[in-house]
């Protein structure tokens, strides 16, 4: 088997970016990614889905066609449906692809395994009817399927975003449960000047909020005590505002709060992160090209800490380039040459940021919430169980498993890991960065005997 | 017999027989499975090992685990899956799973 230059994992903006730069200047290159057609979060399923809800969805989502259509010419490598469940020192990947596991060998790795939405456990979150914002959007786009009687609940311009969406899909959700207050626009302003450096987004976000203004989509801003109620299946949102109760009937509740870095594939490669009191998040601690401290690993896009899709791709074509130059196919005057023209647009379109996290921050009773709220979907582990913890003496996230099982089901703590550490952070008066993450190993996702059973393995045969 | 359901399609593809814990559905052939399931009217996918409780999918995105269903006997997330024609396709724990490895 063929070793590869670099192996790019995630088909989202930054990985296809990166494949087809890395492509273009001559490296053997293999593209993984689990799901079954290029695009990514951003663009799910563009190439089949443009043509009949290019107009509803928008042209942020159908510019991604140049990119599939980039990937496509590049000639590169990729393996679809194609989920990646171990990457070891060396680096040889392991994945499964069709029911049966395999493995291929690279020089190089690229992270492009993008973000997940930050989990916002509230009262009643784990009932069916109540799914992520992003998930009622991935069966729009990639589907066409759209809720009936949705209400969106919590901030950012990914929420009003979906809204729109489904504005323009004849389906306008019933209502915007916001959390974000007068307060922080305020606080917001003070990075106006970042802000208007990022204009174009400004624009956009006053278009979205128009088109969801004009569809007379009613809005509640500065919400609290926000509950989902039901018994077998999500029925109504519960909420205050200015001081008044109120209840809205629904079939679905379509949650979200920001995006955070996917940081598990990093974190199995013992990456350093750090804690980012901005994004509230954890993030891998980086260079300007996307290298970690690990020689050969890089990482782009949202799992680098989230700067959105034209941040990723942008990403994904820098660390590209400084690989290219690691392996001798550019020199570092061609390699600086070509890069700064990347670097200074990175820049200019992460200037946003700090305005929106001030302008649309998480929704505070979600990063700790109350004893009864299940934190660890998985296991059913409630806030309560942490604090409970914390209290016979756990500091840290790991040494939870020794009391009780969060972080262990399938899901390997994705949806709740933040959680965790900030209730035990907010117990044992820490900080984040004291408390720590749980410590991921590999599978990254559950593989089965079966699947090992028909493993491929790379030639010359892993003598172990 | 369809349950009315809480989601909408725009469109409408050629559809193949799937049967869900005994029912036959009607679904479109090469559809994401679990949007699929949804739009059929199907709002609990499984019920969870510690508690029983119901669970429909989350994240839609492979992360949450929470639309495992069982096919073959291997249980598998439906949102990473796409409509076949004559898919079988149970609550976890109902047919003969083998566990996968953790
Ligand atoms: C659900 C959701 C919806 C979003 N929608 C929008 C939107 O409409 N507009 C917008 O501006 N931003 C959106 N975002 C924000 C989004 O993160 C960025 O805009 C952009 O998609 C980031 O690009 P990326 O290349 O970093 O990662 P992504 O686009 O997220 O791509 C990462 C890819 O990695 C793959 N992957 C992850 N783990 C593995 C593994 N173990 N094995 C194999 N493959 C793997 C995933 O399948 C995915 O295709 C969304 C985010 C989420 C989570
Ligand atoms: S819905 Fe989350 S894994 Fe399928």
């Amino acid at each position: 088997m063929q070793q590869n230059d670099l192996i790019v994992i995630g088909a989202g903006p930054a990985g296809m970016a990166a494949a087809t730069e890395a492509t273009s200047h001559g490296l053997t290159v293999t593209l993984l990614d689990e799901q079954p057609r290029a695009g990514g979060q951003i663009y799910r399923d563009v190439d089949r889905v443009a043509d009949k809800r290019g107009d509803i969805l928008g042209k942020d989502f159908t510019y991604g066609r140049t990119l599939t259509g980039g990937l496509r010419a590049s000639g590169t490598t990729h393996l679809t449906g194609a989920m990646v469940w171990s990457i070891e020192d060396g680096f040889r990947v392991s994945f499964t692809k069709d029911g049966r596991a395999a493995q291929i060998t690279g020089s190089h790795i690229l992270l492009a395994t993008g973000a997940l939405e930050r989990p916002m456990p509230v009262p009643g979150w784990t009932l069916p009817g109540v799914m992520t914002a992003g998930a009622g959007q991935i069966l729009l786009k990639q589907s066409g399927v759209l809720a009936r009687r949705a209400v969106l609940v919590g901030s950012g311009p990914l929420l009003y975003l979906i809204a729109a969406q489904m504005v323009r899909a004849g389906t306008p959700p019933m209502a915007l449960v916001e959390t974000q207050t007068r307060g922080d626009m305020a606080r917001a302003m003070r990075d106006i000047g970042g802000a208007m450096r990022g204009w174009p987004y400004l624009v956009k976000g006053v278009r979205m909020l128009a088109t969801i203004i004009r569809a007379r989509v009613p809005r509640y801003v500065g919400a609290t005590d926000i509950a989902i109620e039901g018994r077998a299946q999500a029925e109504a949102v519960t909420f205050n505002v200015a001081g008044r109760a109120k209840r809205i009937a629904c079939d679905t509740v379509l949650l979200h709060h920001g995006v955070v870095p996917n940081t598990q594939a990093a974190r199995s490669l013992d990456v350093p992160h750090r804690w980012d009191d901005g994004q509230q998040c954890f993030v891998p601690e980086l260079d300007t090209w996307g290298g970690t401290g690990v020689d050969g690993l890089f990482i782009a896009g949202d799992g680098a800490g989230i700067g959105g899709a034209k941040v990723a791709e942008m990403a994904g074509r820098i660390a590209a380039i400084r690989i290219a130059e690691a392996v001798g196919r550019l020199t570092v005057q061609q390699r600086d040459a070509r890069a700064a023209p990347l670097l200074r647009s990175r820049a200019s379109d992460n200037a946003i940021r700090p305005f929106l996290d001030k302008a649309y921050p998480a929704y505070q009773p979600a990063l700790t919430p109350e004893d009864a709220t299940i934190v660890c979907r998985c296991e059913e582990v409630t806030a309560g169980d942490i604090r409970r913890y914390a209290g016979l003496g756990c500091l840290g996230p790991n040494q939870t498993k020794a009391f009780g099982r969060p972080g262990m089901g399938p899901c390997q703590g994705r949806y709740c890991g933040l959680t965790v550490t900030a209730l035990l952070a907010e117990a044992n008066a820490q900080t984040p960065e004291q408390t720590g993450y749980y410590r991921i190993r590999p599978p990254l996702k559950p593989v089965t005997l079966g699947e090992l059973a028909m493993m491929d393995t790379p030639e010359p045969d892993a003598a172990e | 017999m369809k349950p009315a359901s809480p989601f909408l399609e725009l469109e409408g593809n050629p559809k193949v027989p799937v049967t869900f814990d005994g029912d036959v559905f009607e679904l479109p052939l090469g559809a994401n499975l679990a949007a699929a399931l949804l739009a059929a009217g199907v709002q609990v996918f499984r019920h969870t090992p510690v508690s029983g409780a119901p669970r429909a999918p989350f994240c839609m995105m492979g992360a949450c685990f929470d639309c495992l269903v069982e096919i073959d006997g291997v249980v598998r997330q439906a949102c990473m899956l796409e409509v076949t024609q004559g898919l079988c396709v149970s609550r976890p724990g109902t047919g003969e799973a083998t566990d996968a490895t953790e």
